[in-house]
């Protein structure tokens, strides 16, 4: 698995026009992350952390370098085919859940399926098991109002898993939730990754890469240093 | 797939916000309804002048006096209308006269060949009839002959009208109206046989003629009919001139050539030019028709002024659905990081801006149709199909027309920033 790296970037830059200037927020980042590895990114804030997120989970094009995700160049991409590989390899966690209001948890389950067009029946039973994967097979029928922040995280981590993705990108997935709420998430990402997840986390917190298996710092969006803590785990192809 | 979500999200939606998708509604509830009400007050408008005018007699011509000058428009129709164009022209010096000698004219049959029968009217003014201890004054007391009755599409209720003998005797025999039965006898009285008085003459009441309703400005009802000799001894001083000839067409189609053919004969006999003719031929059909082009044009008016308010309506929808788009900018981000294409984010939004309007011209559809059953301004509206579905058509496309520009917002917005909206 190590010759074939699940992510690729080369040379990879991203600049912003801030008003007058250009921020560059990603100078340059060659990286390659292969499968079943748990990775930590780590950085203060306006470190290009959030960028790189946006890059790596096809939200946002790099302007230089190339980015492979599964050996596809997502440079040449259209928006809708964007959108298409974002559904069918990546599952986003976000800092603030970000679960679609008034929709039960069952539904924000399947609706990464709904837009994969899978059937009905199908995605029912796919996302019913997502949510017993996370524990919340109990809740399935709940509003995300009714929700507490750890078990909305833990619907969005469903969500996410439901596509069976090739990556899970978390950004902060902690940063909204109290220390109780914090190390379950963390166990569901650990033991996630022990079942052969590639997994993707952005933080700026030590004991949350303590989680991870290798840890990349940036600063002033470079890497600054990239240290593996824990051996990876030899996937089964 | 993409229906159905679209669906699901659309309703949610409109149920979120319960009172804001209803008064977005009511903007188009109420343009389908004006439309649906609208056209059917228009349409029946018109079609209680065409019954009105049918009543009176389509194959009936008119031959009113004129002063040879402007003659105003006078005469009330084809009622034999006394008041018929004299000459408001007071420097005007001769009176022109409809005489029978006239009525001799015309009744030639080489001279009017597609007449069925000439009538010679006169008008006897004010009239006081008296049954009893009942007076009134009926707003019309005609004289003519026996064929005025199927000229002027007058039924015969009970007893009978007069014939040419009644003519012959000049008996003084008086056909009635409902109205002129009504303000005598009472209503629902039987009047035939009895004598009634008018201007202090017995007259003896022979038949009661079948109503033809008010036209909204008198009552066609309020009549009474006598032989046209009678009139003349009894009520107009043995005064020789008419107030107006009626006559009847032998079909609808030849209207036109009567009316050329009575003007011709009187333009002979009266020894007159086009120029300076001295009477009026007014034909039934050629009102008919103008009646109708006006109505159209009163209808076509009146939807379109409904139709405007159906567009402000859609402008409603429009407006509603940039502030839901902008509302759920967080969301769409969502759903598109999570992998929903531009169609999947456009059918959204059309969708619930179409169900939005269409819901409304559900609701409008039906406001329209209970909306018609009650008289408005005294007209009975008469609801037109085709109206009920343009609107409602109408309806649903103004929301597709009014989704597209939101829907197409919402599609347009970049994930990440949409995703940073707070």
């Amino acid at each position: 698995m190590s010759e074939r790296p699940l992510i690729l970037l080369h040379q990879v830059s991203r600049s912003y026009q801030v008003g007058l200037h250009a921020v560059h927020a990603l100078r340059g980042i060659t990286l390659g992350i292969s499968s079943g590895d748990f990775v930590a990114i780590m950085g203060a804030s306006g470190s290009g952390k959030t960028t790189l997120m946006n890059i790596l989970g096809c939200l946002d094009l790099p302007d230089r370098g190339r980015y492979l995700l599964d050996e596809i160049d997502v440079r040449h991409l259209s928006e809708d085919e964007l959108a298409t590989v974002r559904n069918r390899k990546i599952g986003f966690v976000f800092q603030s859940f970000n679960l679609v209001p008034r929709t039960s948890a069952l539904h924000n389950v399947e609706l990464p399926l709904v837009y994969a067009g899978v059937r009905a029946k199908e995605r029912r039973e796919r996302a019913l098991a997502a949510l017993d994967r996370v524990g919340l097979a109990d809740r399935v029928h709940h509003l995300p109002s009714e929700l507490s922040g750890g078990q909305q995280q833990r619907v969005a981590i469903a969500r996410a898993l439901v596509t069976r993705p090739s990556l899970l990108l978390a950004d902060e997935p902690t940063g909204n939730l109290d220390s109780t709420s914090s190390q379950e998430i963390l166990e569901v990402f650990d033991s996630l990754n022990a079942e052969g997840r590639t997994i993707v986390i952005i933080t700026h917190e030590v004991e949350i890469a303590a989680h991870a298996r290798r840890v990349i710092r940036l600063r002033d969006g470079a890497i600054l240093d990239d240290v593996r803590t824990r051996p990876k785990l030899e996937v089964v192809a | 797939m993409i229906a159905v979500e679209s669906l699901r999200i659309a309703v949610q939606g409109i149920l979120a916000n319960r009172l804001r998708s209803l008064l977005t509604m009511l903007g188009i509830m109420i343009g389908v309804a004006a439309v649906i009400i609208l056209v059917a007050v228009g349409k029946g408008s018109s079609t209680a002048v065409q019954q009105q005018l049918t009543s009176l007699g389509t194959n009936m011509l008119t031959v009113q006096r004129s002063g040879g000058g402007p003659g105003g428009f006078g005469g009330g129709g084809g009622f034999g209308g006394g008041r018929g164009g004299r000459s408001q022209n007071g420097t005007q010096s001769r009176q022109a006269q409809l005489t029978l000698a006239d009525i001799a004219a015309l009744r030639k049959p080489e001279n009017v060949p597609d007449a069925k029968s000439i009538n010679p009217v006169v008008q006897a003014q004010s009239v006081t009839a008296t049954y009893g201890t009942a007076t009134y004054s009926p707003s019309q007391v005609l004289g003519s002959s026996s064929t005025y009755f199927d000229a002027a599409n007058w039924k015969i209720l009970t007893g009978r009208a007069f014939t040419a003998e009644d003519a012959t005797f000049r008996s003084r025999v008086v056909v009635l109206g409902t109205t002129a039965v009504t303000n005598l006898f009472g209503e629902g009285a039987d009047p035939v046989g009895q004598t009634i008085q008018l201007s202090g003459h017995s007259f003896q009441v022979i038949g009661v003629l079948k109503s033809k309703g008010s036209n909204g400005f008198l009552d066609s009802d309020d009549i009474a009919i006598a032989p046209l000799e009678a009139v003349q001894d009894a009520l107009t001083g043995g005064v020789a001139s008419l107030s107006s000839i009626v006559v009847e067409a032998k079909s609808a189609g030849v209207t036109s050539a009567v009316e050329q053919e009575i003007t011709a004969t009187l333009l002979s006999t009266h020894k007159v030019t086009t120029t300076t003719q001295d009477f009026r031929v007014l034909n039934q059909a050629s009102f008919l028709q103008a009646s109708n082009a006006s109505n159209h044009t009163f209808t076509v008016l009146l939807g379109a002024v409904a139709a405007i308010s159906l567009l402000v309506g859609g402008i409603g929808v429009m407006n509603i659905m940039l502030v839901t788009v902008t509302e759920r900018t967080r969301e769409i981000g969502i759903r598109k990081a999570i992998g929903a294409r531009r169609v999947h984010i456009v059918s959204q939004f059309m969708v619930e801006a179409v169900l939005l309007s269409m819901l409304g011209g559900i609701i409008g559809v039906g406001a329209g149709l209970i909306g018609s059953r009650f008289k408005i301004v005294g007209v009975q509206p008469v609801v037109q199909s085709y109206s009920v579905i343009l609107a409602f058509c109408v309806a649903a496309a103004v929301g597709l027309v009014f989704g597209i520009y939101p829907a197409a917002r919402a599609a347009a917005l970049r994930p990440i920033e949409a995703l940073r909206y707070e």
